[in-house]
């Protein structure tokens, strides 16, 4: 159980983000949902949390932006008084070939999936080290571990969360400030619908499982390390991929 | 100055478990207070929530003993 836990979910409008925000609420937790431009369905996720019987608020902020990311974090703790739980979820693709992948492309995609993941680390560890109890759950994805054609900035990003996983996790062990990785595989949301039909074919033959995950896939195994359940691990990258990656 | 020595010798007793007698103004929080880098961190955000003041991280950096954080409260306060 999450009880008397405040969690924030970065890019918690919709998707993996706010099937994340909802388990975790469901388990207790209240619930911080960031966006940064949908407020309406941030708003949505809220009135949800809020029908459950949790607290939740809808905070906007652009997670590449420092000045952005301190101002959520302290409305946040102004909010709650702490903060237990931080979900480095929001993320972008701006995918093409590497021969045809502008500068810009490159640049939007690490600073929101891999900088966006460190500014947040920093800005919430103050907190989580006076209260010497914290859990980092940062959004990886399988394709930072296997690679994949036309994805080059968005696996760089990713394979660099899994690195930042693990040096956090390091840093911050002493003071009860548990950091791990999940990498979804081939999950049904709106990033994932962008994909050809022979993308999602080619894909669908490398899973063993031989169908999409759900949302709710994901945010089950959030909710186990986000809990005590996983008191003794960190610093690990969970695949959660239909096998798709062993 | 006596005053925030006494209140920094306080935070850094408790904070990192020092004897008393070690907190002496040329004393290394590294080298004499068994301290490690996360501990000094750690310190110098509690000395910025007591005397209610941002130290700078570049600032931050070059506070390495006792006496370093002493003159550094002293002067920006």
């Amino acid at each position: 159980m999450l009880t008397e836990k405040v969690a924030l979910v970065t890019g918690a409008s919709r998707g993996i983000g706010r099937a994340i925000a909802l388990e975790l609420a469901k388990e207790g937790a209240d619930i911080v949902v960031n966006y940064a431009g949908n407020k309406e369905r941030a708003e949505e996720v809220v009135k949800e949390i809020e029908e459950m019987g949790r607290k939740a608020i809808s905070i906007q902020a652009d997670v590449s932006d420092e000045i952005s990311v301190k101002k959520m974090i302290k409305d946040t703790i102004k909010e709650f008084n702490r903060l237990d739980i931080l979900v480095n979820n929001a993320g972008i693709t701006k995918d093409n070939l590497i021969m045809r992948m502008k500068e810009k492309d490159f640049d939007d995609v690490i600073n929101t999936n891999l900088k966006g993941v460190f500014l947040c680390t920093k800005a919430v560890s103050r907190q989580m080290m006076k209260q010497r109890y914290g859990r980092i759950i940062n959004m990886a994805s399988i394709v930072g571990v296997s690679g994949n054609p036309g994805q080059a900035n968005y696996v760089a990003a990713k394979a660099g969360v899994i690195g930042l996983t693990k040096s956090t996790a390091k840093e911050l062990a002493s003071r009860n400030i548990l950091v791990n990785a999940v990498a979804p595989g081939f999950i049904s949301t709106d990033m994932t619908a962008e994909l050809t039909n022979e993308q999602k074919e080619a894909m669908l033959k490398m899973i063993p499982l031989a169908k999409l995950g759900q949302p709710e896939d994901i945010a089950r195994v959030v909710r186990f390390l986000a809990s005590d359940d996983s008191s003794y691990m960190t610093g690990q990258t969970l695949h959660v991929d239909g096998g798709m990656v062993m | 100055m006596d005053a925030i020595f006494e209140k920094v010798k306080e935070i850094i007793v408790d904070q990192l478990e020092a004897e008393e007698d070690k907190v002496t103004m040329e004393a290394s929080f590294i080298d004499d207070l068994e301290a490690d880098s996360l501990d000094v961190v750690e310190l110098v955000m509690e000395l910025e929530d007591e005397f209610d003041m941002e130290i700078a991280e570049e600032d931050a950096e070059s506070i390495k003993t006792v006496g370093d954080a002493v003159n550094y409260i002293n002067s920006n306060r």
